[in-house]
């Protein structure tokens, strides 16, 4: 239900296209920030971290502090310097260290 | 070097100038280099002009616009003035490499340039004082910036947020989330309430800035009128939960609180952002006003390296207005070293941006007192 996401859009966008972030399909407005679209679909966690496994996710949203890491199609890089196309294919970068729970 | 799957241009590119930076400091710079004939290749890591501050301000609809204010929608005019044949405006380009000889490396779209330029100006603005609570890292935790960023570029605000820090962007960030339809659950402020008002007295030259009071002031009345809670003082911030955050906990005037919310945003105002100035190994100087590291430069924003300049608030925190300034200094510095103008009409020219600058200036003492570097 929309109004128990933890974050509210204010317009409407522009069209939707299908992503895939750690396994789930997305709907995301074409040419958008592609963090802003994840977290406003309610994604809370980016990645996690190749030390401690920890969930992480956006801090800075301006490219300087590199916790909204996530690879698209094979390569890693920011995602709130990344804009949304139809069929990324997105996986949170560190997976392989994310608890068995988490 | 061998970078695999990046692919090199052959020849390399020359130019007058090199800005690495499109807020307004590289904005301004770049159209006043133009005007006077210099060629300048204009370096950018976002995907459009406008910086930080001026995120997206050339795509903004009228609702966001709204939301963010007319200081937002002056940045339009910095935007439509680049559209100057003497300007190269490259976006998605990451400098990887700066060289001392002004040799600039740079990648977009996974092919890699090299450019040789007279003159270098490192325009890449401020980026937030890190705030490391417990807590900090949760998902939900960001600073204020973010949080502008998000509604400039997305029209996404956080439904249940608590913004804990202080300086003026927690109010200008709450008052356009009040707008927004989703005020913030609390603002807790880490500054005391005596600091301000002392500040106020001691530094007449604050007094001089009535317009940016007398607009603080009506941030504060807006956040008033929509019942927004505020606690002064606040210590011992700590993020509570586990894979995320779920509160806020501190400690005001003596009571300990504990807010639930979703999202934290945090803010301890802006340092310059001298990764690159670092790189260069240009000279530095400990600013105590500001609790940061400011690059060395001269009066035209000149460095410790003669061919590389600084402007805006990469330099020194006065905030957009002042980066315009700045970066129109720099630049009529550069075409007087370039020989476009000279030492006569680069003085003439020069005069009515100093005032400008000046009067922007003004307020800084002000701001820097109120700022609490403590949590």
């Amino acid at each position: 239900m929309k109004t128990d996401l933890p974050f509210l859009e204010i317009e409407n966008e522009p069209r939707r296209v299908e992503v895939t972030f750690d396994g789930k399909q997305y709907a995301l407005p074409e040419g958008g920030n592609l963090a802003a679209g994840l977290l406003a679909a309610g994604v809370t966690r980016l990645r996690n971290s190749r030390v401690s496994g920890v969930p992480r996710s956006a801090y800075c949203m301006m490219g300087v502090c590199f916790d909204c890491l996530v690879e698209i199609d094979g390569t890693t890089r920011q995602a709130c310097l990344e804009e949304v196309r139809a069929g990324m294919v997105i996986v949170p970068s560190g997976s392989e260290m994310a608890h068995e729970d988490g | 070097m061998f970078l695999p799957g990046l692919k090199w241009r052959t020849k390399m590119d020359s130019c007058d100038l090199v800005i690495i930076g499109t807020g307004p400091a590289g904005m301004s710079a770049a159209a006043t280099a133009a005007a006077h004939g210099l060629e300048v290749l204009l370096l950018d890591e976002q995907k459009r002009a406008g910086g930080q501050i001026y995120r997206d301000v050339g795509i903004a609809s009228q609702s966001r616009g709204k939301i963010l204010g007319q200081e937002y929608l002056d940045g339009l005019g910095l935007v439509d003035s680049l559209a100057n044949g003497n300007i190269r405006h490259v976006t998605g380009a990451t400098v990887w490499s700066v060289e001392q000889d002004g040799t600039i490396a740079w990648s977009a779209k996974d092919t890699a340039s090299m450019v040789r330029s007279n003159r270098v100006l490192l325009a890449t603005g401020a980026l937030e004082r890190p705030v490391p609570v417990p807590g900090w890292t949760l998902p939900g935790v960001m600073t204020a910036g973010a949080a502008q960023i998000l509604l400039k570029q997305s029209s996404i605000v956080p439904r249940h947020a608590v913004i804990a820090g202080t300086g003026p962007l927690i109010y200008l960030v709450a008052a356009q989330m009040i707008r927004a339809g989703t005020p913030p659950l609390a603002l807790v402020e880490t500054q005391a309430r005596s600091q301000a008002i002392a500040a106020l007295f001691r530094h007449p030259g604050a007094l001089k800035a009535w317009p940016q009071l007398l607009k603080g002031m009506d941030l504060l009345g807006e956040i008033r009128r929509a019942n927004v809670p505020r606690h002064l003082a606040a210590t011992n911030l700590r993020v509570e939960g586990d894979e995320r955050a779920m509160a806020l906990t501190f400690n005001s005037r003596g009571a300990d609180h504990k807010i639930a919310c979703e999202t934290v945003l945090l803010h301890q105002g802006v340092v310059p952002n001298t990764q690159i100035s670092r790189a260069l190994d240009l000279e530095h100087y400990w600013h105590s006003g500001q609790a940061a590291f400011l690059p060395v430069t001269d009066e035209w924003g000149r460095s410790s390296q003669p061919e590389v300049f600084i402007a805006g608030d990469g330099m020194d925190i006065n905030g957009a207005v002042a980066a315009r300034w700045t970066g129109a200094l720099a630049a009529l510095r550069i075409a007087a070293d370039l020989g476009k103008i000279n030492d006569q009409q680069l003085q003439e020219k020069a005069k009515p941006v100093r005032n400008s600058l000046h009067q922007e200036r003004s307020i800084r003492p002000f701001l820097e007192r109120v700022r609490s570097c403590f949590v």
